[in-house]
């Protein structure tokens, strides 16, 4: 068996290393926003909002690539507006990898941003806007810096999540070499193939490396944040 | 200063305020739940009356009839909160001059100058996380001095302190108010914080304001029960250094033409002290006894005599334009024959006045 990997191998690599970094780019604002909002504000359908953000965790992740693939796709609502305003095609395509990764990794992104939204109570903001802030300005000088923790090890969680999404991904944008086919689907089909046991042991080797270094990082740099930011909570 | 006639009602409390106070320290005192918070809350623009107005140093902040409501960036009020609410993100440098690089302020006095005062100097460069609760009030009420406010609001600034730590940061809060002579509102529930610094106090009980006015005037009034009863109760007297015994290590103070000692030393010459005597502390004689121990005898003319339900009878006596009180007990009051208008002797133990 070989260690090294193929090219069509490396390709998937490299492609999901893409795919889930437009995820993030994607899903990260939204999740920042959201996430600041369901910590901080009370509304009526509170609780519906935070269930639908975390509807892709429990839903089969085949039903969320169906529901894409419905609006997302060529005839669908958003598909056609997209492709004709912007341009920009979805089906069938990593950009379509990315939105599936995106909307799979956003529930792990949102829960620690979240989480660190909620710590602090809303007190320094006050102090700031005494001192003279406007809103917006106290949210970019207090309220973000002190939640990044959280915004980095949500990010962090959200890329390994996205590197390895399978199941949405397929069902919308099917497994095609080059353009759709991520670390996942390529080793799905190594599984398939009657020679591709070497290959599909590289591959998960590789995403077991991935995501464990995922894991420790996010721990590493909200360690690392929160001792810088120490005594936020005294 | 600061001028209002606001009402408002969240759920069941119900707060109602009206007062006009001027410059110096004017006190907010209270007990936890009668409303402090809130009533200071509104008067910085963290939260709106139902109904009313709020005039700052000469600006209508707000007023419901006109609908006007400045946003508390607006305000120019200074904070400083219980809890001291510094960002853990900066030192305390930016902390200090928040104000002026986030938000584009500019104060009178210098980053140097506040520092220097307040003794946080060495502080500059060190982030919040680690320093010590007063040092931390050092720098909240530093970093509000320098928003350049027209009004300075502490909000019980000593109350998560031990009382060493009070003790520390009590002379900064009078040397503030000696050289700016900013404007305070301090809110308290700690009545001996309030003795040491108020000019003005304003009672407020169960959501309204039960009265305000001069702090002497207000501690020796005895239609308030909430400031005049309790075996602590007694009188604040403003007095002017004199001398200080070396041999004897004594003060002596000056009260209204007569002398008044205190052990200690305490002060400099020419310093204005405020001397708080306990009502039960004060004894009175008709005449000047001899041969006793008790070192501080003054000419008082009694006012009034209010016997209390129990044995106890509050005298209250006029020592220039002063007043002091003295708590005695019924049958000693029956004895001497005491009465409104005469000139009797107040008896006040040095020991009993130990700082």
């Amino acid at each position: 068996m070989s260690f090294f990997l193929t090219d069509a191998e490396w390709a998937a690599i490299t492609l999901s290393l893409q795919v889930a970094s437009l995820a993030i780019a994607i899903a990260l604002p939204p999740a920042v926003l959201l996430g600041y909002v369901l910590a901080r504000w009370k509304f009526p359908g509170h609780t519906l909002v935070n269930a639908l953000v975390h509807l892709p965790i429990v839903l089969p992740p085949v039903v969320t690539g169906y529901v894409l693939l419905i609006l997302f796709g060529r005839q669908g609502a958003l598909g056609s507006f997209f492709a004709d305003v912007f341009g920009i095609v979805f089906a069938f395509r990593w950009t379509g990898a990315a939105l599936a990764a995106g909307i799979m990794a956003f529930p792990l992104i949102i829960r620690p941003v979240k989480l660190s939204f909620e710590l602090s109570d809303g007190q320094l903001e006050e102090a700031a806007y005494s001192l003279g802030t406007s809103r917006l300005k106290t949210f970019l000088l207090i309220t973000l810096p002190l939640a990044l923790p959280g915004i980095l090890s949500g990010a962090v969680l959200g890329f390994a999540k996205a590197m390895g999404e399978f199941g949405a991904t397929i069902t919308f944008v099917s497994n095609i070499p080059g353009e759709t086919r991520t670390l996942s689907l390529a080793l799905y089909t190594e599984m398939q193939s009657l020679s591709g046991d070497a290959g599909a042991i590289r591959l998960t080797v590789i995403a077991i490396v991935v995501s464990i270094s995922a894991l420790v990082l996010s721990e590493l740099v909200s360690r690392r944040l929160s001792r810088r930011l120490g005594g936020q909570h005294d | 200063m600061i001028d209002l006639d606001i009402s408002s009602r969240v759920g069941d409390f119900s707060l109602s305020a009206k007062f006009a106070v001027n410059s110096g320290i004017t006190a907010i005192f209270g007990r936890s739940g009668a409303g402090k918070s809130s009533l200071i809350r509104m008067i910085a623009g963290l939260a709106a009356p139902d109904a009313g107005r709020i005039v700052l140093a000469e600006q209508v902040v707000f007023d419901r009839d006109r609908s006007i409501n400045v946003p508390i960036q607006q305000r120019g009020v200074g904070m400083v909160f219980q809890d001291s609410r510094l960002f853990p993100h900066m030192n305390v440098e930016r902390n200090l001059l928040y104000s002026q690089w986030a938000a584009g302020r500019n104060s009178g006095v210098g980053l140097g100058e506040i520092a220097e005062l307040l003794g946080i100097s060495h502080l500059l460069k060190r982030r919040p996380f680690g320093l010590s609760g007063g040092e931390k009030q050092r720098v909240a009420i530093g970093r509000a001095l320098l928003s350049n406010p027209k009004v300075l609001v502490l909000d019980e600034p000593l109350a998560s302190l031990d009382a060493s730590r009070k003790a520390e940061i009590l002379p900064y809060l009078l040397k503030l108010k000696n050289e700016f002579g900013i404007p305070m509102l301090y809110v308290s529930h700690s009545l001996g914080e309030i003795e040491q610094l108020a000019d003005t106090l304003v009672l407020l009980d169960q959501g309204s304001v039960v009265a305000y006015g001069p702090i002497a005037q207000m501690l020796s009034n005895l239609e308030l029960p909430q400031l005049v009863n309790g075996p602590d109760a007694g009188s604040l007297l403003f007095a002017k250094f004199s001398q200080y015994d070396t041999h004897w290590q004594m003060t002596e103070f000056s009260l209204e033409g007569q002398k008044l000692f205190l052990p200690g030393q305490l002060g400099t010459v020419g310093q204005d002290a405020r001397i708080r005597i306990k009502a039960k502390d004060v004894a009175l004689a008709r005449k000047v006894p001899e041969q006793a121990s008790v070192r501080n005898v003054l000419c008082v003319c009694i006012e009034g005599i209010t016997e209390t339900a129990g044995p106890y009878a509050e005298v209250d006596c006029r020592v220039g334009e002063q007043h002091l009180r003295a708590r005695l007990t019924r049958h000693s009051v029956h004895e001497l024959q005491l009465a409104a208008g005469q000139e009797v002797f107040a008896l006040v133990k040095s020991v009993a006045l130990d700082q």
